[in-house]
Order: structure tokens, then sequence, then C-alpha cells
């Protein structure tokens, strides 16, 4: 343990604290700007410096370990005019048109400044501009980049793609898609962490707000709205509502608010992809030799990606059910049209999902059969947010209301998708259903919940024995493929999220600099679980009326067509 | 008003003058990776900043080529302006009026020819990927030895430790404690602030201060064995490296010591035998079996060697002198430098009393037969060289060492012939006066003066214009060679030859002791992979966390040597080690670069490897 004074006040932390970490520890704050614990520390912006007695430069607090009887100060006129300068430099290379900017009362930058108390700028601006393909799911731009690098690092030690890097020097040092390439052209998964760990306004998704805008406004369409099981952990946060007053039923009011035909949801369709996917899993399981093993989920668009670039051969692991969201549009442009009698090409069918990936999935033919386009636009927690904000909404005070059927149905199984191990745990839930012909305690398989990247069980189901691998993180996922490639880990069946936590945690999400809220979304969704009635996918009364009215059974021709994909011609 | 004036130097040109000075250690410290095209636009703005005004191509030309290689930095540049910077750049060069327009204007197009990539970088994507290096020290040591570790270690007094930090790259720390070149020193970043670390001298007090330091244990044995042929610092480390790896090495040497040239070619003033002594005892302390007195060709095949190990690695070093090849080379009295230094080393030293000694050559080791001449007697030595001291490729100190000691330069003069008597004994060197002239290839070349022969009387004369490889027994055991030198590719692995790797000066020609070693720390991962493993060879030492650093200007701590009148008697070392005093002022000197800077971003320290 080191003992110091920090602003007069004693604190001992154990050694290899650093400065701006201990000082938590005696409730003194040190604005920082780039740090990004043990992910981005950098000490590239100077905003956390402090004066150390007895030294002649100011210090990083952020990377700075503490000393014994060290002797610092935080707010000295030195410390601040440094601040502040820093800042104004940073601000000289920084576009700062808040009133237009995505991040505008969600920007640690603009935060810092206001706190600064900086008006009068005293340096020209020397902004860079760089060229960007607006159509890609993640937009980057260059002119609000602060160079804190904090997307090179999540990118290269969160994700191991190392999507981004930093071109030039001094200056004219830039952060940029490495080699100079399109992101279209490297390794990206589209996960979307390097937007949900930018400080400022650099990196955000498309917008497609304009486009649900504009066909919510049209007539001829009928505009059905899904929402995945995740967003309803987090639709609140962008919206400053508070998770007990940011409900299941307050969200589907609010869609209904914008104006939306009919509010279904993703949890739909999640059982759904329980009853294909998980029936696939044991056709594989009691078919040995016939398809590889383990299988893979499918549902994740940056897991999938991921696995198509960096380890092709392994394609063949991956489920070929189609994602709930794919697996929705499809019935919603086939089963659901007919049921109302509209034609497809009326339909418009929006998905509200925690991810930046999904907009990258909804455009890939091999996943949509229904129609031309399966899912017309998909928009991220936070452009949902946006637009209810845009509307004027008062989201407080709708009451809450029931989502549409019959699309609108879903068990605590599917509500579970949107956390880590949630997927594997509700195909467990049918799993034993379908192998035993009875149901299991429906919490029997929570060993597969948790925040470890990586985590493992073994079940005996009726006399057989399931070895499971569960990951989130895909860095985790790589350590994981790798044990399967060198044969250091056997498995039956792996799940894997791209999102740290899951979609819970997803690059499509509302955020707060510097916390990571996965873990308290996802125990928000096991909540939900618990408390509602249904918790297995079998007993979706409304996915039992699909197969009886339309589908006729899990693994059949029409779902063959529908709800699947052909996993080696979809590639990248 | 007066006809003449006498001016000084006033106080504002003197704080310019230091400025410049600051600014050329600054260029001199340049971190290695900087965007070429940002450098080359800032020494432009320099430029600038010297011309008068007077004339178009340097007042205007300068400023438009800068502004034109900002529009490649900041991503707006395009081919067509990478052709208009050609243009300009080669129109200042012809046609500017003074050094200051077109050399800026030639540096430009020299910039380009160098760095087309990086400028087409710049033009067709914006940005040329930045290639910045953390650590400079560590960066320019061949072995890529951890420095600003072993220097926290050192400052703390951790000694020990600091060896086996050390060793992780490199099993040489003592030899190298006296005698490596430091490649590391030449870009400190401390030179910034005022001069560059004293790092070698660093590592002899913690050499001096460590006690014994056993080697690491050594991996499960694997089976596999590795012939090593060259007992020098390069086939040594390879055999240290991969004995801790577990693989079984057998060294063949053809001397009957171990250390190659850093035994038989180092005088003992400069390398005393029990420091080598230390080094090798801790790489043969790792298991390596050793057959001295064994030649390859006379005692042994290559192909018997192949036969009977997994792996052959050839450190042959590059032992055999070479001659001048001027009239009278073979007269009594005409002796080998290396020849010379190696009956030193076996304690068979000739009596040179009241000799007049002639050295020929510039190089370190006529540095060192002109100062072990001077030991031995001789009543003057004196060293002829064709070009200029400038141009010695012997290290300062050891010019300056050498001069100390009473031996006289005679630079400019190029050998012709050695005089002799009836009997064939040398009684003079004829040498012909040379002017420095033409640079080529980046060094001054000296040609015929306009003045006459002449005579340098002596009796003894040490040949010391280089060594070269002898490689003919390989050759033709059809191992690839080009002028002597055996060829290899990246991996040190010799190509067409399965299973057989090479480094060290038998590869590269006479080099420096860290080169050798690196290459042997190169083979050595390379042959692992080769037998199919992947060791990784690694320190267990915690090195203390970056902590705050004298950042005032502080001089640099250079080693005292024992007085010349007293150290040219004998064969003694004859640098003293830093103080402990010292020692903690200099390594508090370290800026810390694999914690500050860059390393914060992109690490500062391989573990392992």
């Amino acid at each position: 343990m080191v003992t110091l004074i920090i602003d007069n006040k004693t604190v001992t932390v154990p050694k290899g604290t650093t400065i701006l970490e201990a000082a938590k520890e005696v409730d003194i704050h040190i604005p920082s700007l780039c740090y990004l614990k043990e992910i981005n520390e950098v000490a590239s912006c100077r905003v956390c410096c402090v004066e150390v007695e007895g030294i002649n430069k100011l210090a990083a607090a952020c990377n700075t370990p503490v000393e014994e009887g060290m002797v610092i100060r935080t707010n000295t006129q030195r410390v601040r005019l440094a601040r502040k300068t820093n800042l104004e430099l940073i601000l000289s290379q920084h576009t700062d048109h808040c009133v237009s900017c995505v991040r505008s009362g969600n920007c640690s930058l603009q935060k810092l400044a206001n706190d600064m108390n900086l008006y009068d700028l005293p340096y020209p601006k020397a902004i860079t501009k760089r060229p960007w393909d607006w159509h890609l799911p993640i937009i980057r731009i260059n002119s609000k980049c602060i160079k804190c690098l904090r997307c090179i690092n999540i990118c290269e030690k969160i994700q191991s793609l190392g999507v981004w890097e930093m071109a030039g020097t001094g200056t004219h040092a830039i952060v940029r898609v490495k080699g100079g390439l399109k992101m279209n052209e490297v390794n990206c998964a589209y996960c979307g962490q390097c937007i949900t760990h930018c400080p400022v306004g650099a990196l955000r998704e498309r917008d497609d707000t304009e486009q649900v805008f504009a066909a919510l406004a049209d007539p001829s369409k009928t505009v059905v709205f899904q929402v995945a099981p995740a967003v309803r952990a987090a639709w609140g946060d962008g919206l400053g509502l508070p998770p007990e007053e940011a409900t299941e039923k307050r969200m589907a009011a609010a869609i209904r608010a914008l104006g939306a035909d009919y509010v279904f949801d993703t949890n739909f369709s999640a059982d759904l992809t329980i009853m294909e996917e998980g029936s696939e899993f044991i056709q594989r399981m009691t078919h040995p030799g016939e398809s590889p093993m383990p299988m893979f989920t499918s549902c994740c668009p940056g897991w999938v990606r991921f696995l198509k670039l960096e380890y092709p051969e392994l394609v063949p692991h991956l489920s070929t059910a189609k994602s709930p969201q794919q697996m929705f549009g499809a019935v919603t442009k086939s089963y659901f049209a007919e049921k109302i009698g509209v034609d497809p090409k009326d339909i418009y069918c929006v998905s509200i999902m925690p991810c930046t990936a999904k907009k990258y999935e909804s455009n890939v033919p091999e996943v949509n059969d229904a129609s031309d386009k399966d899912v017309d636009m998909v928009l991220t927690t936070r452009e949902l947010d946006r637009m209810l904000r845009s509307l004027h909404v008062n989201v407080k005070n709708l009451p809450e209301e029931e989502f549409d059927s019959p699309l609108g149905e879903g068990t605590g199984a599917a509500v579970i998708f949107g956390a880590t191990g949630g997927v594997m745990e509700a195909a467990l839930r049918s799993a034993h259903f379908l192998l035993t012909g009875q149901n299991p305690d429906p919490d029997a398989f929570q060993e597969v919940r948790g925040s470890k990247g990586w985590r493992e069980a073994t079940f005996d189901i009726n006399r057989t024995t399931v070895r499971l691998a569960v990951a989130s993180g895909l860095s985790n996922a790589r350590d994981l493929v790798e044990a399967i490639r060198h044969g250091q880990a056997k498995y039956d069946f792996v799940e894997v999220m791209a999102c740290p936590g899951g979609c819970a945690g997803g690059g499509g999400q509302p955020f707060r600099d510097g916390q990571e809220l996965a873990e308290e979304r996802g125990a928000r969704l096991y909540d939900l679980d618990a408390a509602n009635p249904v918790r297995f996918s079998h007993e979706n009364t409304q996915v039992h009326k699909l197969y009886a009215d339309y589908l006729e059974q899990p693994l059949g021709h029409k779902s063959h067509h529908l709800l699947h994909t052909d996993q080696t011609k979809w590639t990248l | 008003m007066s006809r003449l004036k006498f001016t000084r130097e006033d106080q504002a040109q003197r704080i310019l003058d230091d400025l410049y000075a600051n600014l050329g250690r600054r260029i001199a410290a340049a971190p290695r990776g900087n965007c070429p095209v940002e450098l080359t636009r800032a020494f432009l703005t320099l430029s600038l900043a010297q011309s008068c005004g007077k004339c178009i191509p340097c007042r205007i030309g300068l400023d438009r080529l800068s502004a034109l290689l900002n529009s490649l930095l900041d991503g707006t540049g395009t081919e067509e302006d990478l052709q208009t910077v050609l243009r300009t750049a080669q129109t200042i060069a012809d046609s500017a009026d003074c050094a200051i327009g077109y050399e800026a204007a030639q540096m430009v197009l020299d910039g380009f020819q160098a760095f087309q990539d990086d400028y087409l970088a710049h033009a067709t994507q914006g940005s040329c990927t930045a290639n910045f290096t953390s650590v400079p020290c560590v960066d320019l040591c061949p072995a890529h030895v951890d420095i600003p570790g072993y220097i926290a270690l050192t400052g703390e007094g951790r000694c020990a430790d600091a060896v086996r930090l050390i060793r992780k790259d490199n099993p040489f720390p003592s030899v190298c404690a006296l005698v490596c070149e430091h490649p590391c020193e030449s870009h400190c970043r401390r030179t910034v602030v005022d001069a560059p670390l004293n790092i070698r001298s660093i590592k002899r007090y913690a050499m001096d201060n460590a006690g014994d330091v056993p080697a690491p244990t050594c991996a499960p044995a694997t089976g596999k064995k590795v012939a090593i042929v060259g007992g020098g610092p390069s086939g040594l480390t390879a055999a240290y490296f991969l004995s801790l790896m577990g693989h079984k090495c057998t060294v063949f040497d053809k001397n009957p010591k171990l250390g190659g040239m850093l035994r038989y070619g180092i005088p003992a003033y400069r390398l005393p035998g029990d420091y080598l002594e230390r080094d090798i005892n801790t790489i043969l302390s790792t298991g390596v079996e050793v057959h001295s007195n064994c030649a390859i060709g006379r005692d042994v095949t290559l192909e018997q060697l192949r036969q009977d190990y997994d792996s052959v690695y050839l450190a042959i070093g590059a032992s055999t002198h070479k001659n001048l090849g001027i009239p009278g080379e073979d007269a009594t009295g005409v002796l080998s430098a290396i020849q010379l230094l190696e009956a030193t080393i076996r304690k068979e030293n000739p009596d040179f009393t009241g000799k007049r000694v002639v050295v020929v050559g510039g190089g370190n080791v006529a540095m060192d037969a002109s100062r072990t001449a001077i030991r031995l007697g001789a009543s003057s030595v004196t060293c002829v060289y064709r070009r200029r001291i400038a141009d010695m490729t012997a290290l300062p100190e050891e010019i300056e060492g050498a001069l100390a000691e009473g031996v006289e330069v005679e630079s400019l003069k190029a050998p012709v012939r050695v005089e002799t008597d009836e009997n064939g004994q040398v009684v003079g060197l004829v040498v012909q006066p040379q002017i420095i002239g033409k640079v080529m290839g980046g060094r001054p070349s000296p040609s015929k003066a306009d003045k006459p022969e002449e005579l340098i009387p002596c009796d003894i004369i040490l040949m010391a214009v280089g060594q070269a490889v002898d490689s003919g027994d390989f050759a033709q055991s059809g191992v690839p060679t080009k002028r002597d030198n055996i060829v290899t590719l990246s991996d040190s692995s010799v190509p067409g030859v399965a299973g057989v790797f090479s480094g060290g000066d038998g590869v590269s020609g006479p080099a420096t002791v860290i080169l050798a070693i690196a290459a042997g720390k190169v083979a050595a991962a390379n042959i692992d992979n080769y037998l199919g493993f992947h060791h990784e060879i690694s320190a267990d030492v915690e090195v203390p966390a970056a902590s705050f650093r004298l950042t005032n200007a502080c001089g640099r701590v250079d080693p005292t040597e024992r007085p010349s009148h007293e150290r040219k008697t004998d064969f003694a070392l004859m640098e003293h080690c830093m103080s402990q005093q010292e020692a903690v002022q200099e390594c508090s000197r370290c800026l810390r670069c694999d914690h500050y800077g860059y390393a914060g971003f992109r690490g500062g320290r391989e573990e392992k490897w």
C-alpha cells in the first residue's frame, strides 16, 4: 500500500494505483478526456494533469502511479490554466458545431469545455477534413476527432480487430481505417464499440431516421416496428427516463406515438429462432458427422461477420438460422402480410436494434427471402430516442400500452436474448423440452449467465452430455475459436455476441462516457424474464399459431425457405 | 565615422546560436518513423527562415513547396500536386542563386527519391502509415535489450535484476559493458535536453555490482541437438538461448578457447579476460557442450554435422586479415594487426622495445594495434591513414585514447610500398600524400595530391586494413557465399541448405559485437521454430514503474580512465567504473521512453520473444 496526500486529504491505495484512481477514493474528481480505464491510458489529452510537489512538470493523473509520500494538488492556478489551454487547443482542431452534433448533451468535450468556463477561444481553427463513405453503418467525422485514440484501443484490445490506426505524425496525425482503406475493405465487424467509446461526435451510426419518418408519413405504407430485446433495457437512457419508468409497455406506447401501424416485438422472432435453431441443434447432436460441431449461434451479425472475415473455414459451424431480426422481417412480409391482406411491398418494416451491424445485415441478399427487403430499415436504440425527441413525445407521461398481436408476443426466454448467455439459456430450456417432453426448471441453466468474457458449462439432458460455451466481446471470441481450432476446447454448442455483455452493451445503445452499462441492463432483462409468466420459447402461443397456420414445423420446407440461410453463400 | 569596426558577438546572437545548437541536438536525436513529408516540410520552413528574400526561387518557391506539402499532409493534395512538387523543387535546385535555396530544394528531391511510397500514400490516401517507434534506445539496439528497464533497476540498486533483464536479449552483458559500440545512445531522447545517457557505462556499473547472477533454468529437454560452428559472440548467443529452450547445443571452435574475436581481437586493456570469462561461464552453465581446437573441414565436415544434428548454426566470424597488395608486404617485420593482438592474448608478447612501429589503417583494430604496440615498448608508433582523422571509422574515444598515449597519426598518406634492406627486413613505408576531395557514397574520398612520395622510416609495420570471412570449406559444402560472406535469408536460414542457419560477421563481414549477438538471438528463435517449437524467452524481473524524472539539463557522466602515462605500460583495464553516486545520477537522467510519450499508446516493452 502507498500513502499520499491529494489536496490535503490523506489516501492509502494499493501500489500501482494511478493518481486519478487514488483521487476518486477521497472523492476528488480529476477531469479526463482520453482516459478509459485499463483500455486507453495513453495520457494524450493532458486534461488530467496535476501538480506534484517537488516535480517541475505537471503529471498526467491517468497513467502516473502513486508514490509513497507524494503531495498532489489537483486544482492550482497552474493546473487550471494548463487544462484550459489544452482544451482550447483541442477545440482549435475540433469542429464544434455542437447544436448540430448527435452527441450534443452527451459529449465529454462539450461538458468539460463548459465546466472549464471556455467561451472566448484564442486560437484560429485548423480543421482537417477527410472523406468518408456515408453509406457505411458507421460514420467517422474526422473534423470532430480529438485523437484520444480510444477507438484504436477498444477495437484492438476488446475486439481484437484493429480496424483503426494512427497515421501521419505531428500535427497531421490522424485516426483512420488501417492502411487508408475503406471500412468495408477491412475486417470490421460493424459492432459499433468504437462509437460507444468515442468521447465526442467523431463516430456515430448512419442516421436513417428521416427515411422512417418519410415512411410513417406515407399513407400507402403500413409501418411495422419490431423492437429487439435489449432495447427495452436501455431506451430510457437517451431520454432521461429512469429505468423504473422506461418500461417495455411505455416503450410500446412511445413507438405507437411515432405513428407506427403495428408495434411488434423481436422477442416473438427470438422465440421463433429458438424453435428453429434449437431444432437444428438437436438435429446436429443426434446426427453426428453430418454437420460440423460445435454449432455456433448466428443471431449476432457482428460475430457472423467476424467469423466470415477471420475464420472463413469455420463458417459451416454457424447455425443456418437467420437472426431474429431477419426472421421477423420474413414472417412480416409473408405470413403477416397475408393475414392482414396487404401487399408486402406496401409494408415498411422498421427494426429497432441495440446494434450497428444490423444495419449491414438487413442489406445482405442471402437473408432477404420473403421480399427484396424483409427489414426495410434498421434504427439503433439511439435513433429511436432521437425520433421520439424530435417529435417531442412526452414519454414520461405516456400510459403503458401492450404490443400488438400477433407478432408482439414474447416469452421470458426471448427477452434474455439481449444479454450474453441468453440465447444459449433459452435454447437449453426448449431443447430440454424437445428431448424429454418435459419443461425443466426455467432457471436450471443459469450457470451460463455472468459477465466473464468466456464461460463454459456442461449439462446432462436426457442422458446426453451437452458441452457449452458462451463468449462476448470479439477478443474473447477469438480466444475461444483458437482454442477450438487447436483442439484445446471441445464443445457442442457455442454462443457468441460481438459486444461485451451481449446486445445489452451493444454498439447501438445509448451510452454514458466511461460507464460500462451492459451488466446492469442485462440484469434488467433477467428481471423481465423472471417476471414473465411464460418462460419457454416453445410455449409462445403465437409462434405455435404461426407453425399451425403457415410454417407447419420447425426445419420444415417453408421454414427452410424463410427462416434459414446458406451461410456459405453469404459472403462479404 | 571609423573606417573599420570591431564587432563583438551580442547577447541576441548568442541566444540564437544556442537555439541552433539545441536544434542540432534535436535533429541528431530525431525519433525514427516520423512522416518524411512532415519532416521535409519542417526543414523547408526552417530553410525559408534563412532565406534573405532576394531571389524568386528561394523566396517564393520554398514557400509554395511548403504549401504543396501541407496540402499533401492535410489530405487534400493530389498526384498532380506531387508532379508540381517535383517540378518546383527541380527549378529551385537549378535556378536559386545561393545554397540556402538550392540545397533546400535538393533536400526535397532527395527525400522524394527515398520516400516515394510515403509521398504517394499522401496523394492517394491522405496520410502515410505512421511507423513511429516508442523507445529509441531499444529500437536502435540490434538485440533490442530492454534498456530503460535495466537503467531503472540499476538506479534502484537492483543490479542483479538488471543483469537478468539484459540477459533476456543479450548473454554478453559483461562484454558489452566494456566494448559495445552503443548504437542505443545515438538517438537517445535525452539528447534533446542535454546529452544522451551513458548507457554502456550504466551497464558496466550494474555488472560490476551485481555479484554472481546465475543463468535461468532451462526448459525441459526437447531431445533436439544443435551444432554451432564458431564460439564467438554470435555462436555463443545462439547456444545460450537454444539451451534455455531445452535444445542440446554443441559448439565447435577452431581455437583452444571460446570467445572468437572478443578473446583474440580485443586487447585486454579494453576487455580483460575475466569479464569475458564471466559471460562465457554463464552461457556454458546452461549445459552447452564445447569442442575446441576443432576446425570444420579439417576435423569434422559440415555434412557430418548436418547428419548428426537437427540443425546447424554457422557463426564463423571474419577473422582472417586482409592484405593491401603493395610491394614488399611480405617483408620481415610486416605483421597483421590481428595476429599481433592474438599473440598478446596468448601472452606471446613480441618485444617492440626501441622499435619504430607503423600501423596502417583507421579502424578500431588499427587503434588497438597502435596502443598495443605502445604497451609492447615501441619507441614510436605512427598510424598511417589515407583519409583524414575525421574520416576514421574507429570510435572517437579510441582515437583520442591512442593520441593521448603517444600514437602519431599521419593522415592523408596512402601506403605505396614497403622499403626493405638487403636482408628483406623492413626499413620504412613509402607513402603518397593525398588530397581529400569529392564526397562519394556519403564519404569524402581521397586522391593523389600534387606532392612527392615520402618515406616513413620504421622497423615494424602492422597491417590493420580489414578482415575477411574464411568461408571456402563451407562454400564447397554447398553453402552459398557472396564475396566470401555467407548468404542468408532474413530469418538467418541458409537458402538451399535445409536446417542450416548462419549469422554474425561470417554473414555481414566484420561488424560490431552487438550485431553478432543480435544475429545469434534471431537465429535461436528461428532454429527453435525450425525444430517445431515456440519457446518464449523472458526475464522474471519486474521493472520499476516510471517515476518522475530529472528533466532539468544535467551533464552526462563519462567514465574516467587511468592516466595515459600509467596505463600505456601495461594491459590492465584502463577504464574506471562509475561510482554509485554517478550511476544513480546518470540513471535518473533517463526520460523513461518506455512509459512517457508514444509508449503510453503503443507500449514500451516486449516482455518476451
